[in-house]
């Protein structure tokens, strides 16, 4: 690779690669040719910048301009004026980082300026495709460094001070993890990597897997030096085509350098690296029934113990972690314990990546320290809620976990604090709801997705989730009676203490955590027969106010014919006839339709 | 990969190429070339390449090779302006690739500003 003055770095992460950032990439590859400009700028794809809400993202260096919404169009433009005559292409600039003359760093910018990147410290800086620009920021330095100078124990030693945590969802601590793996007697052992990611809304793995492959890959092999394995597998959903793509390369070049293989660094260590696609079910992800997918088998769980540590993959000692979990080791290798140590609380070290989504105006991926509360990213990463709604609740742990309400929104973000509000840190998803989010309908959407994910193995799950559903549609349709809630909080206990896996275990939680917080709007919804959000569709009826001036605008887009009245009249609509579906009062100017 | 010293050129190699896209910890010298129509007319785009080839052939870290627009004395053209953190700017004027070598290694290189190029000297 030659030396140029200009980069071009394009974000080819899943979010972007769907608006068309390849086109993009062709195109500027297409002008640059054509301005004659290709011995001095040079086009860089690469992993995700995390402010997905305004991808695709052009960033060019050494400049630092960050191009947002870009469009393959305007390839030509930044081409032309960018990259040949120096000047900004300021109606792309993103709006914080513009300022008269020059541009200030996107670091600065609100989005950026909280967070932390460890796990994705490579992410839309490095092209993920090339194993150079890796090495370049100090990739595989930690595994040459643990393979000719550390024990195993040495480097497990690291991992236990350093307080890191599984970023999976349960947060075990990695170091006794590793330890429990190395210490399980057995010649064969495994490594393995859950890449399933099945949380409704999470795309943390993902991205780590899209923009920086290399760092999980490197973390295996280390992890294989640690614990005494020479495989290791990384299950991986098959919906996630482009990072499979990534990590396929990634094992490739590793390959060929001779980080994965036989007699790597010359030391005699020989570990290898294979993928396993999964079909994409929720319960793959739980620990056990990866493990038999892997196998070959239906992906189903088992009781543990024995813990796949002691009783894993072909039935030998398994070391299974997250992405995030193994992305955050090469750092700790080469920073050392205490450098992550410092960072976090006291109970929770080291940063979260969080997939942020819903009602929120900066979509996309943060990651923050841990203990940053829940306010900062919400409102200053998250720039709140769009239209200046008011933000209601998160839902962090997606279906396994609770929502936090408005009034604990300057709760620190680590393991402890979560837990004690009645939600959980979980793999990364956070969903943000407004004031027009129904809680009974929020809670329902998660139950009907765990029946639609219960694999059938044990008898609460399978039935429970179904019978829980059934009791929030009665609910949200308007037939629920009191009974109902209790008969609901029963069946919470039940399938908490007596499925199988966390999959039915924790299925309750969106019902309990929203109960808790939310159970005046439960009650509306059984006393009162309404839905105080306004969105469960049986329990709204429409009307039409005095405000009504009889321009029959209405009329018109009644795709029933329930709205009748003369002109210059006021208006009245037959509720028999109404389906509620919201269309006269989006078109009215005089805010003369209510519903309630 | 037998060793580190081989991982270690790897790392170099690929370092020069791509620590324009590090985040400068504001101890980045930057060479700005003007590149308006009025530079490009009086020759500033093998002045811009040589610049570049030169912090490569140096493998010189913490240096970004940049354009600007007009600056405004487009008689003196082509200009480059060095920043050195801390330092005040120092334009230098009616430029071609051997000067702009000469600068970079006297003036990044040796810290001695060329001052028979400089603006103030060809006034
Ligand atoms: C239903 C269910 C789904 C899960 N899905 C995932 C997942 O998608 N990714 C993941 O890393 N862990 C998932 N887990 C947690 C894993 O069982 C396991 O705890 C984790 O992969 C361990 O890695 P860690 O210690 O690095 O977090 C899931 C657990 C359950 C019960």
């Amino acid at each position: 690779m030659e030396l140029v003055r200009s980069h071009i770095l394009v974000c080819a992460g899943t979010g972007c690669h769907s608006s068309k950032s390849d086109d993009i990439i062709e195109n500027l590859n297409k002008w640059i040719a054509e301005e004659k400009m290709d011995k001095e700028a040079r086009v860089i794809k690469t992993g995700c910048f995390g402010i997905c809400a305004l991808g695709p993202i052009v960033v060019v260096y050494p400049e630092g301009a960050f191009y947002s919404r870009v469009k393959p169009s305007d390839a030509e433009e930044i081409v032309k004026e960018h990259i040949v005559k120096g000047r900004l292409v300021t109606r792309l600039l993103y709006d914080e980082t513009k300022k008269a003359e020059s541009i200030s760093s996107i670091n600065d910018t609100n989005f950026y300026k909280h967070q932390m990147r460890i796990a994705l410290r490579n992410c839309g800086i490095i092209n993920p495709e090339y194993i150079d620009e890796y090495i370049a920021f100090e990739g595989y330095s930690a595994l040459a460094r643990a393979l000719t100078e550390q024990t195993p124990q040495e480097i497990i030693d690291i991992l236990t001070k350093s307080g890191l945590r599984g970023r999976g969802g349960a947060g075990f601590p990695t170091g006794r993890k590793w330890q429990f793996a190395h210490d399980a007697p057995g010649d064969i052992k495994y490594v393995a990597c859950n890449a399933d990611e099945g949380d409704p809304g999470a795309f943390m793995d993902r991205s780590v897997l899209e923009g920086d492959p290399h760092s999980v890959v490197e973390a295996m092999i280390l992890a294989g030096y640690a614990i005494g394995a020479n495989q290791g597998y990384v299950y991986i959903r098959a919906e996630y085509p482009i990072a499979v793509e990534r990590l396929r390369i990634a094992i490739k070049q590793a390959k060929e350098y001779g980080f994965l293989g036989d007699n790597i660094f010359g030391t005699g260590f020989q570990f290898d690296l294979e993928i396993r696609l999964g079909a994409g079910a929720f319960v793959c992800g739980e620990e056990t029934a990866l493990i038999t997918s892997i196998e070959g088998n239906r992906g189903e769980p088992r009781p543990r113990p024995p813990f796949p540590a002691v009783k894993g993959l072909f039935g030998k000692p398994t070391l299974l972690n997250n992405v995030e979990t193994y992305a955050n080791i090469p750092w700790i290798l080469q920073n050392g314990w205490e450098a992550f140590d410092k960072i976090g609380t006291e109970k929770s070290k080291g940063t979260k990546i969080f997939a942020l989504g819903g009602k929120i105006v900066n979509t996309g991926l943060v990651e923050v320290p841990m203990g940053t509360t829940l306010r900062t990213v919400v409102e200053d990463i998250g720039g709140g809620c769009p239209g200046g709604k008011k933000f209601k609740a998160a839902q962090t742990g997606g279906p396994s976990g609770g929502c936090i309400p408005a009034s604990h929104i300057d709760t620190p973000i680590d393991y402890e604090s979560l837990a004690a509000i009645g939600s959980m840190m979980g793999s990364g998803g956070l969903i943000i709801m407004d004031e027009d989010n129904c809680m009974v309908d929020i809670a329902r959407y998660f139950l009907d997705f765990t029946v639609e994910e219960s694999c059938g193995k044990c008898t609460p799950c399978r039935i429970g989730t179904k019978r829980m559903c059934q009791l929030l549609d009665k609910i949200v349709e308007g037939h629920g009676t009191m009974e109902d809630i209790s008969l609901l909080e029963d069946l919470c206990g039940h399938l908490a203490q007596n499925s199988l896996c966390a999959l039915g275990q924790t299925a309750p939680n969106p019902v309990l955590s929203t109960l808790h917080y939310f159970r005046d709007e439960y009650e509306a919804h059984v006393r009162e027969k309404r839905c105080p959000a306004g969105i469960c569709k049986n329990l709204l009826t429409y009307s039409i106010n005095d405000k009504c001036i009889g321009c029959t605008a209405c009329v018109r887009v009644c795709p029933t014919g329930a709205i009748s009245g003369k002109v210059k009249e006021k208006h009245v609509i037959d509720p028999a006839k109404c389906i509620k579906c919201n269309a006269c009062m989006e078109k009215c100017k005089f805010s003369a339709i209510e519903k309630g | 990969m037998k060793s580190i010293e081989e991982l270690k050129k790897i790392r170099e190699q690929t370092l020069k190429n791509i620590n324009l896209r590090k985040e400068d910890g504001g101890d980045t010298t930057r060479i700005v070339v003007g590149m308006a129509t009025c530079g490009i007319a009086a020759g500033a785009r093998p002045v811009l390449a040589a610049c570049v080839d030169e912090v490569s052939k140096r493998s010189l870290a913490h240096v970004s090779v940049t354009q600007t627009g007009c600056i405004g004395v487009c008689r003196l053209e082509p200009i480059v302006e060095i920043f050195v953190p801390g330092e005040e700017k120092v334009t230098y004027v009616k430029m071609d690739e051997e000067k702009a070598r000469r600068v970079i290694h006297e003036h990044i290189v040796n810290h001695k500003v060329v001052t028979e190029l400089t603006i103030g000297a060809n006034e």
